[in-house]
């Protein structure tokens, strides 16, 4: 059974989205009854169900936004399609293959939440010591280095080592390591997180760009605003579990607000109401 | 393969991009350099003494910089979270294990290699030293040493969160395994059961270190041991270091890579 028409039992909108969907479209991400369990730690920490049972699916081409509060499992749910986390139960798929498998991250590229490089290395080190991670070859790694660099801005400052970096440089030399090997799925944990207004539309520039080149994103973000121009469909999770899923426009159009509202709506914000 | 070297070689370079590996390499050198080069009352044999200190030396620098730079690299990928868009390219956790065991050693290694072509220079310069096979049996064995001691702390760094706790027990463990470890079944057999089995099973547990330590053939110029000996204790080396790294890879495949 299509995923889509599985959640479509409890959500009117991810109906809309299950007939938008093209039947041909392949499935680049796959969750099944994604179960996460913190064991507890004595009686006064109890275990904490981080992901309640999500059940998703992301198709090629699209560009999609995982939006939530702090806390509702957005970052634990990369976690384990990344392979750092291993399902309570439940299992994950990249590209077919379970997300336990190393191989599955062969055509990934994963931006983290905050800046977690070797702060020794210069930017060109970095994507080096990452492409051929990626088995790239010697010509290719440096065509795809100079590529990147200047994508980013960067070239200037390219063998200057990564602590000399503002938070900005630092964010985008992670976009250039996340596309070292050309990747088709591009997973951004908060991609926009803490820049200023020229960093965030930067950003969303290169991922405006990779949508344009058929690129399939999924990321999360707390800018709805940025969600609902750059997102073909998004998913809100809150505490763990899954609200609501569909295309940005049918949201729109089902509850007649714009998805800073729906969002507010969704969770049970009182506001909002 | 080439996964692991590029990790190996990041690795290096970190080690050789801190301030203070230099100041214990510059100062280790320039101490053998000098103890190497004294020369009091034209005493040949006090020479000899002095060597064996400059040796004793090179061993501990040795032990520092190897036990320090592998306790640290685990836990520091996990504390900085490098590890995160590490692992998330298609790199298992067993590559990453050896890249960090590679490397260590192999930082260890430019380290040990430079300590003693030091000694040898002063050695040499001044007339007669040891005997050459000796010498290159005892820096081959050293090699093989370091590379136990740099799984064993690997090892450790996977038990241990804090690195200055590894370090700290890595040091004493690898200390005492030097210095007493050769003694303990003269001890078992002094003791009523059941601690003679307890102290035979603990002598045969341990890697023996004080195997590869040549510091007496060297110094007092003995010829090297039989070369199938020299083997023997390769081989043993490798199996010991083979075992640290299963357990380290056992240990740290199913550990989640952040805290919740």
């Amino acid at each position: 059974m299509h995923y889509y028409q599985t959640i479509c039992i409890l959500s009117p909108v991810i109906a809309t989205k299950a007939n938008n969907s093209s039947p041909n479209a392949k499935a680049v991400i796959e969750i099944k009854n994604l179960r996460i369990v913190y064991p507890g730690r004595g009686p006064k920490h109890p275990p904490k169900i981080a992901i309640k049972d999500l059940t998703l699916a992301v198709y090629e081409g699209e560009t999609f936004g995982f939006i939530g509060p702090n806390g509702a499992g957005k970052t634990t749910t990369m976690h384990v399609l990344l392979g750092f986390i291993q399902p309570t139960a439940g299992e994950a798929y990249i590209f077919g293959v379970n997300v336990r498998e190393p191989i599955a991250r062969q055509r990934i590229g994963y931006l983290p939440e905050l800046t977690y490089y070797y702060k020794f290395l210069t930017a060109e080190e970095l994507l080096r010591f990452y492409g051929r991670l990626f088995s790239i070859p010697q010509p290719e790694l440096d065509r795809r280095i100079d590529y990147l660099l200047k994508l980013v801005d960067l070239g200037q400052v390219r063998g200057k080592p990564i602590k000399t970096y503002s938070k900005g440089m630092q964010q985008r030399i992670g976009i250039a390591q996340a596309l070292i090997n050309d990747p088709d799925l591009l997973i951004l944990d908060e991609p926009t997180s803490g820049l200023d207004p020229i960093g965030r539309m930067k950003i969303r520039e290169i991922i405006q760009r990779l949508k344009s080149e058929g690129k399939t994103v999924f990321f999360s973000s707390h800018e709805l605003g940025e969600v609902e121009t750059v997102c073909d469909h998004v998913a809100i999770l809150h505490e763990g579990e899954l609200k609501t899923l569909g295309s940005v426009q049918a949201l729109i159009n089902q509850y007649k607000m714009d998805l800073e509202k729906i969002f507010l709506k969704v969770i049970g914000y009182p506001s909002a109401n | 393969m080439h996964k692991i070297i590029a990790i190996s070689g990041v690795v290096i370079k970190e080690l050789y991009r801190r301030k203070d590996f230099y100041v214990l390499f510059v100062l280790t050198a320039l101490i053998t350099l000098l103890m190497g080069s004294a020369n009091f009352f034209g005493d040949a044999s006090l020479v000899g003494y002095i060597t064996e200190i400059a040796l004793l030396l090179i061993w501990i620098s040795l032990l520092v910089i190897s036990i320090s730079t592998a306790a640290r690299q685990i836990p520091s990928e996990r504390e900085n979270r490098t590890i995160l868009p590490l692992l998330a390219k298609p790199v298992t956790r067993g590559q990453l294990i050896m890249g960090k065991f590679i490397g260590s050693w192999l930082a260890a290694t430019i380290a040990m290699l430079v300590f003693y072509l030091f000694l040898a220079l002063i050695i040499w310069s001044r007339g007669e030293g040891p005997k050459i096979s000796t010498y290159i049996q005892g820096i081959w064995l050293h090699w093989v040493c370091l590379a136990i001691i740099t799984a064993m702390a690997i090892c450790g760094s996977v038990f241990f969160s804090a690195p200055s706790a590894n370090i700290t027990i890595t040091l004493i463990v690898t200390s005492a395994i030097l210095t007493v470890g050769r003694y303990l079944n003269l001890l078992a057999e002094q003791k009523p059961e059941p601690f003679q089995s307890i102290i035979y099973a603990i002598y045969y547990a341990i890697p023996h270190l004080e195997w590869y330590d040549l510091r007496d053939s060297i110094v007092h110029k003995h010829p090297p041991a039989p070369w199938w000996a020299a083997g023997v204790v390769t081989l043993y080396g490798t199996v010991y270091s083979a075992i640290f790294l299963t357990i380290t890879w056992l240990r740290f495949k199913r550990t989640p890579l952040i805290n919740a």
